[in-house]
């Protein structure tokens, strides 16, 4: 196969397959993504027909729990018209030139591939109709098609589509953008509740995931690395460890200091997992820590306190005459919060197959981003990119971490020390805790002016984050278009930032995880301030007429205020938010609204407050992410999932502490997500716009946990200024 | 050493370090990868299996302990009674999100239907609660585990 030949062009090949099926293979111009300035590069998906009549349709991006695998291939087999119980998913390799974009993240995936996953069914169901107008000899606009089959309502002739697999090799590509796309009225299989493709296989335990690779002759390897970050080898006991029973193979791999490439480290490699862990107890590493060992959490907290007091260093937004607002204003509220840092803990440890024959690697990863990983190996290890095969798995939970390609790297350079034997790399869970690119910790000074109306007029953010060199780390950038300073005359919003060894990461709605509760309980305090409700203070800063305003970057999407609106009023009236008075002692309910990932999410949370303890009986959401649901059974799932983790982040106890340097939790026991008994009814609502589908693994997420501490405070008068949620902010 | 027990109905002997977790010598020794590693220490739940009948945690459970009891993993649930109608619900109602945790889930749930064929809510907390799902599943777990015992009940 040429892969060359696969340009940014429309392009479709058919071929004959060995047993008489037609596969087709696309790479289609982005259309309506490009125009948006996203991200440009083709795509490419595999149809196949086989002889009985049956779909394989490949689904070519991660599938981390989002539904992608599940999704994808359904946008393809509507325009194909088939039957979806006659639909086979496989999932590809992952392959750029091939596929395109095949990453997993920033809920970036339905509105990139709405279009191109149609249309390459759409061009594949053109190519079928066309060999059988030929075959026929009928023109081929009076044929139709239903559930995999042509038909010619005028002669009454019905096949098929695999009786046209030969003829259908044989055309022409259609050019995309002049295909025509089924009326989502007509829809089949797009917005009805579809099983995920693997559910069966992952009820039985089949092997799905990047753990479960098996390879001949397979060794499994770990990796010790320092404690503090960044701490460079000096000496281990390499000898005693080589002699221990089972061990195959230590060494040392040599870091190039950057985490998410490599870093120092030792690597044990066994027939067993077990055995090589079971080694590592035994393992003495002296480890020169000077440049690491002086972070510490208190550290943090001192620093931060003290550029808070000193003032910003940066200006990142200045809208308007904010001192002059200020100044005027009626009455200034101000508050410092405190957000910590978090971990993904996914459950799925990192781990990667990697097999090094000298001149090229074969992996089998678990990626959220593929090729970022493949980049980095190329890099580690000196190889061309063609020299790298990836093959995808299934992925037991992303969240963000598994954007970072780390841990490819690592397995990458343990394989390219024992050519010829495959190495599976997986982390304990230890490891993960050791090795994540953490949520960063953050920081913030509000004020805000309010009129005499009790509206707000004037908004200042002070936040301190990590970083260096006037660049916060990865992921704790503050967008200059959050609400409410892009619906302000006079907003700041000011930077400064404090040093930290600890790798930062994007973990599930970046930036916006960490803003949603600092933002949305300090509007709750500004509400409060002016005797009215955050609901009522955000309806009326968005005003009455649906205006549009533009994203403040190109990564940015436009704001549309009429569809902030649609889904605030749409959760105040599930939630009842009108007759919240009536509730008992000690209950409450919060609000909180949150635009990102071009979605728009409302929530509403119910907290029962007894004594220091903090129970959510009910939530409420309400989300605005375009015309579709491709897959409602999904959607809602995501929904509820994101809800969960947003009470879980503030109140389960979640915070990695540091001390030396070194990360201080290391399991769920230290770093506890949500369980079953702390569960909330959930009910959910998709309020549907006349806008492109958009994606929903992220933007419901970060108004959770505003709404969350706005209804503690509801419940009980107390304002929680700093996460996680402690019984001491209670009582 | 050589060990011996039933794993999902077959004898098996296995010369095994007695100290080697139950979960990896399920998985490197007897190539049963269902049965999933999440945290080595007892804390999710996502290596549950049943050690005569007993949902147990195989990460933390030495395969010396073992010797003649019958284990029965996720390849074999759908093989049980109980457990069929478990998988069946968890495939009815689309438990799974990234799926990870769910092997651990479905056991757990199944052994807690033999012990309490008709779970209230309050029971259904209790005995999940060790279950962690990254991806919060758990308004469909709770939900699907009722769906079985219904059908169970029916069966």
């Amino acid at each position: 196969m040429a892969r060359t030949s696969l340009s940014r062009r429309g392009f479709i090949a058919a071929s004959l397959l060995a047993g008489g099926g037609v596969a087709f293979e696309f790479a289609l111009p982005l259309g309506r993504a490009s125009a948006q300035g996203m991200d440009a590069t083709p795509i490419t998906a595999f149809v196949r027909i086989l002889p009985d009549n049956r779909v394989v349709i490949g689904g070519k991006n991660a599938e981390i729990g989002q539904g992608a695998k599940t999704m994808l291939p359904m946008l393809i087999a509507e325009e194909l018209d088939v039957a979806w119980d006659n639909v086979t998913v496989e999932q590809t390799d992952a392959d750029a030139t091939i596929y395109g974009a095949q990453s997993a993240g920033g809920s970036r995936t339905t509105g990139r591939e709405w279009l191109p996953m149609r249309q390459a069914g759409a061009a594949a169901r053109a190519m079928l109709l066309a060999a059988a107008a030929q075959e026929w000899g009928v023109p081929v606009s009076t044929l139709t098609s239903t559930q995999g089959r042509v038909l010619h309502e005028a002669s009454g002739r019905a096949a098929p589509y695999a009786t046209f697999a030969a003829g259908a090799a044989s055309q022409t590509a259609p050019d995309p953008v002049r295909l025509t796309l089924k009326d989502p009225s007509a829809f089949r299989i797009v917005g009805t509740r579809v099983m995920g493709v693997d559910t069966p296989a992952i009820t039985q335990g089949k092997p799905l995931f990047g753990i479960d690779v098996d390879r001949p002759g397979m060794l499994h390897a770990v990796l010790e690395t320092c404690p503090a970050v960044g701490g460079r080898f000096v000496s281990a006991n390499l000898d005693e460890i080589r002699a221990m029973p089972g061990i195959e193979h230590v060494f040392v791999i040599e870091g190039d200091g950057q985490a998410e490439s490599l870093l120092d480290g030792v690597a044990i490699l066994s027939k067993s997992w077990w055995s090589a862990d079971q080694a590592r107890l035994a393992l003495q590493v002296e480890w020169d820590t000077r440049a690491v060992e002086g972070y510490s959490t208190q550290g943090y907290a001192k620093c931060a306190g003290e550029a808070l007091d000193r003032g910003p260093e940066k200006t990142v937004l200045d809208k308007g005459d904010v001192a002059t607002a200020l100044e005027g204003a009626r009455q200034r509220v101000t508050a410092r919060y405190a957000v910590p840092i978090l971990a993904h803990g996914t459950l799925e440890p990192q781990n990667t197959t990697a097999l090094f024959t000298g001149d090229a690697i074969e992996i089998w990863s678990p990626t959220q981003n593929p090729e970022s990983g493949r980049a980095l190996v190329a890099a580690a290890l000196g190889l061309e990119k063609e020299a790298i095969r990836i093959h995808f798995t299934r992925i037991g939970g992303g969240f963000g971490r598994r954007l970072m390609g780390d841990y490819m790297v690592q397995a990458a350079a343990i394989a390219a020390k024992v050519p010829g034997v495959p190495v599976k790399l997986l982390y304990s869970r230890q490891d993960e805790f050791r090795r994540d690119f953490f949520r960063a910790g953050a920081w913030h000074e509000l004020e805000a002016g309010i009129d005499a109306a009790g509206r707000l007029t004037a908004f200042r953010d002070h936040y301190v984050t990590f970083g260096v060199d006037a660049e916060p780390s990865r992921g704790a950038e503050v967008a200059a278009g959050i609400v409410p300073a892009n619906l302000l005359a006079h907003a700041r919003i000011e930077q400064s930032l404090i040093a930290t060894n600890l790798p930062t990461g994007w973990l599930r709605a970046p930036r916006s995880n960490s803003l949603g509760f600092v933002l949305l309980s300090f509007l709750d305090e500004v509400a409060q301030a002016g005797g009215r409700d955050l609901p009522a203070l955000l309806l009326e800063l968005l005003g009455e007429e649906a205006r549009t305003i533009p994203g403040s970057g190109p990564r940015e999407a436009d704001f549309q205020t009429g569809r902030a609106r649609g889904v605030i009023e749409k959760v105040l009236a599930m939630a009842d938010w009108a007759g919240r008075d009536g509730l008992e002692s000690g209950r409450g309910k919060g609000f909180g609204f949150y635009f990102s990932h071009a979605g728009y999410f409302a929530v509403v949370v119910e907290a029962q407050v007894t004594g220091g303890e903090v129970q959510v009986p009910r939530v409420w959401a309400a989300g605005d992410v375009g015309s579709q649901i491709v897959n409602p059974l999904n959607a809602e799932q995501q929904v509820r999932g994101a809800v969960i983790e947003g009470l879980g982040q503030a109140l389960a106890g979640q915070e990695i502490t540091q001390a030396d340097g070194a990360v201080e939790q290391a399991n769920f026991d230290t770093h506890p997500f949500m369980r079953m008994d702390a569960v909330p009814e959930i009910e959910v609502a998709f309020v549907p716009s006349d806008n492109g589908p958009t994606g929903l693994g992220e933007p419901a997420l970060p108004p959770v946990v505003g709404a969350l501490v706005n209804a503690v405070f509801a419940a009980t008068g107390r304002r929680i200024r700093k996460l996680p949620l402690r019984e001491e902010d209670l009582v | 050493m050589a060990i011996r027990f039933t794993i999902n109905g077959d004898e098996t002997t296995l010369d095994v370090d007695p100290a080697k977790p139950l979960l990896w010598t399920l998985r490197e020794d007897i190539g049963l990868p269902g049965t999933k590693f999440g945290c080595g220490a007892g804390l999710c739940g996502a290596c549950t299996v049943h050690v005569d009948g007993v949902a147990t945690r195989s990460c933390i459970t030495p395969v010396g302990l073992i010797e003649g009891q019958s284990v029965t993993t996720i390849e074999a649930a759908g093989a049980d009674p109980v457990g069929h109608h478990v998988v069946a619900a968890w495939c009815a109602l689309d438990v799974p999100q990234c799926g990870y945790c769910q092997a651990g889930q479905i056991m757990n749930a199944t052994a807690l239907l033999h012990e309490v064929p008709e779970p209230s809510d309050a029971d259904i907390d209790a005995a999940m609660a060790g279950n962690l799902c990254r991806c919060a599943s758990y308004t469909r777990i709770r939900a699907a585990i009722k769906d079985a015992a219904q059908k169970a009940k029916k069966a």
